[in-house]
């Protein structure tokens, strides 16, 4: 289950050299402002488009080597492709649109599989429609579908959420979460999207400008602050794994409990022990040196700082560890000096229980930087 | 009704469906195959190619007749050849009348075929790629069934067309009853023949009937697959 890519590629002005490996399964994002070469990495790697120079494997098989002259057409590849803008077949219903690759695929998936993917992705009372009577979310899980009864190797996903309305991409997120978790495969996901990408990515490789500038586990990467202005400069924030510990059915709240604290959030439909996302903005995390009495905040996590840097206007963005997990605030400089911040300094981070996102919000898109 | 023409008459009728049948049909595998070229290929000589399938648009058809003798007459090499090859004679006979008409009418074929390719998203084809499927496995499950509004449109105005082909068939290959003299032919015949009036009036009313029949018919077919192709 691994993905290896070293491409170098040219088309006009625009220069991409990309290199990055997915050794497990689960979904990487491609993650950079538009125009940075996300969509044509993913094109070069699915053999649409030939790389100039690289060397592309897939499961330990090679598909691309320029060294060798290999070149593996698209067909061949099996690599699974949801595109932005689906793609379905308009003359073939939704049935025919989902066997189109499972019939080409050396080994099509059983009627038991079959089964299990339209259920998956909840599109078994559209099977007899036209694409052209979907919505814009049903066509982009019957992509999905088709795609992955191919029984890829490899699934890729150019924006599949980019053209769709909130309330669309609220209908599939679910999905995609469940895809994630369920399938064996490594998923590259490319989006421009920070609170998407901090939803789905179990990876995260961040490209700027034709480059692969810092890939790694999406909370290590998105708590870096020296990468925020590619990552999150307008809505930094942290993404942390934790369990559920138990549940306060009276209150409406659930504890959880993640490596350096424990934290109340609004109820979560899940079994203790379950794991949860939890993604928290910079913005909403108040730092104090001693435990504040008589505050309305719920949770108070014990860390120490590790970096500040200037954030935007007056701004600057404190990297807390806490336990075995990092905490991003943005603060005033004012309150920075005030409290005397420093690196080593120990704080306590304030976290209100509404502040902690455990679902799809509404944070805007990344911005590309300017200049 | 049928009593009310000669069977000279109905002979006519029956020779310019035929005639235009076989030139439409003959003409429709090497239409698509143009089209697509046109629509999608990039080669050096394009623009040639794009030029010489409209000649026929552009050139009186007397004078698209006129080639055609020259070239295909029994004297002339090609005719010869085939003739003596495969025991194909186009002078003169109905075969000829059908290769003029499917000259003339293969511009009208090519254009509506290379605007519908031309519309279709080539994304669907890269899409067919990635799920496995091959460039002719593409063209004939992807590219040819949605392009069909403009193949069915394409061959319906080459259809009409070549029931009033005129200029090319009778420089061609004469005006033979029975062999050569489709409707138009036998409207020109009547109106030169003394007494002929009324025999072309009805040929002419013959003509106005089949014409709208086949305005209907397609309009019909063109519905049933504008659904078909999902638009």
């Amino acid at each position: 289950m691994t993905l290896t890519a070293r491409i170098e590629h040219r088309f006009r002005n625009f220069r991409l050299a990309m290199e990055f490996t997915i050794s497990r399964p689960g979904l990487t994002a491609l993650f950079g402002p538009s125009g940075s070469g996300k969509s044509t990495c993913i094109n070069l790697i699915s053999g649409l488009l030939k790389p100039e120079n690289g060397y592309i494997e897939i499961n330990g098989q090679p598909v691309f080597d320029s060294a060798s002259g290999l070149n593996l057409p698209a067909r061949r590849r099996r690599i699974g492709y949801v595109f932005q803008d689906a793609r379905l077949f308009p003359h073939l219903s939704v049935n025919r649109n989902l066997d189109f690759g499972a019939r080409r695929s050396p080994e099509p998936p059983s009627p038991a599989e079959r089964g299990h993917v339209v259920e998956m992705l909840g599109i078994g009372h559209l099977l007899e429609r036209r694409p052209a009577t979907l919505s814009g979310g049903e066509r982009q899980r019957v992509a999905l579908g088709r795609a992955l009864l191919m029984k890829p190797s490899l699934l890729l996903l150019d924006e599949p959420l980019a053209a769709l309305d909130q309330a669309r991409k609220a209908e599939i997120l679910p999905h995609l979460e469940r895809l994630r978790d369920e399938a064996r495969i490594p998923i590259v996901l490319v989006s421009h999207a920070l609170d998407d990408v901090a939803r789905l990515a179990d990876d995260i490789v961040v490209v700027n400008e034709g480059r692969s500038v810092a890939a790694g586990p999406v909370e290590e990467i998105l708590s870096r602050l020296d990468l925020l202005p590619l990552t999150g400069q307008s809505e930094p924030m942290s993404v942390i794994t934790a369990n559920v510990l138990h549940h306060d059915v009276e209150g409406g709240l659930t504890e959880l409990g993640f490596n350096g604290g424990r934290l109340w959030v609004a109820r979560v439909d899940a079994d203790p022990g379950a794991p949860v996302r939890l993604r928290i903005a910079a913005r909403d995390v108040m730092l104090a040196l001693e435990p504040p009495a008589r505050i309305s905040a719920t949770n108070m996590i014990y860390g120490h700082v590790a970096e500040i840097r200037s954030g935007p206007g007056p701004y600057c963005d404190i990297r807390l560890v806490c336990g075995g997990s990092i905490l991003l605030a943005r603060i005033t400089w004012r309150s920075a000096e005030r409290l005397q911040l420093a690196e080593g300094r120990e704080v306590i981070a304030v976290i209100k229980a509404v502040s902690v996102n455990r679902r799809a919000g509404a944070a805007p898109a990344l911005t590309p930087p300017a200049g | 009704m049928w009593n009310a023409f000669t069977a000279a008459e109905i002979e006519a009728l029956v020779l310019s469906l035929r005639v235009a049948v076989v030139a439409v049909g003959a003409a429709l595998p090497p239409a698509v195959a143009v089209a697509f070229l046109l629509a999608r290929g990039r080669f050096p000589g394009r623009a040639l190619i794009d030029s010489l399938v409209h000649l026929p648009l552009v050139l009186p058809p007397v004078v698209m007749g006129y080639l055609l003798l020259i070239s295909f007459g029994t004297r002339a090499p090609l005719g010869a050849w085939l003739l003596e090859n495969f025991g194909i004679r186009f002078a003169f006979s109905w075969a000829g009348a059908a290769l003029a008409a499917a000259i003339i009418t293969f511009p009208f074929q090519v254009r509506a075929i290379r605007l519908s390719i031309e519309a279709i998203d080539p994304g669907l084809s890269q899409a067919a790629e990635t799920l496995g499927a091959g460039p002719l496995d593409r063209f004939v499950n992807i590219t040819l069934p949605l392009a069909l509004p403009g193949i069915l449109a394409g061959a319906i105005t080459a259809f009409a067309a070549s029931l009033g082909e005129f200029g090319a068939i009778i420089t061609f290959v004469s005006n033979i009853p029975g062999e050569t003299r489709t409707l138009p032919l036998a409207i020109y015949t009547a109106i030169q023949t003394p007494g002929g009036e009324t025999a072309a009036a009805r040929l002419a009313a013959l003509s106005i009937a089949l014409a709208v029949t086949g305005l209907v018919l397609a309009e019909v077919a063109a519905q049933r697959v504008r659904r078909m192709a999902g638009r």
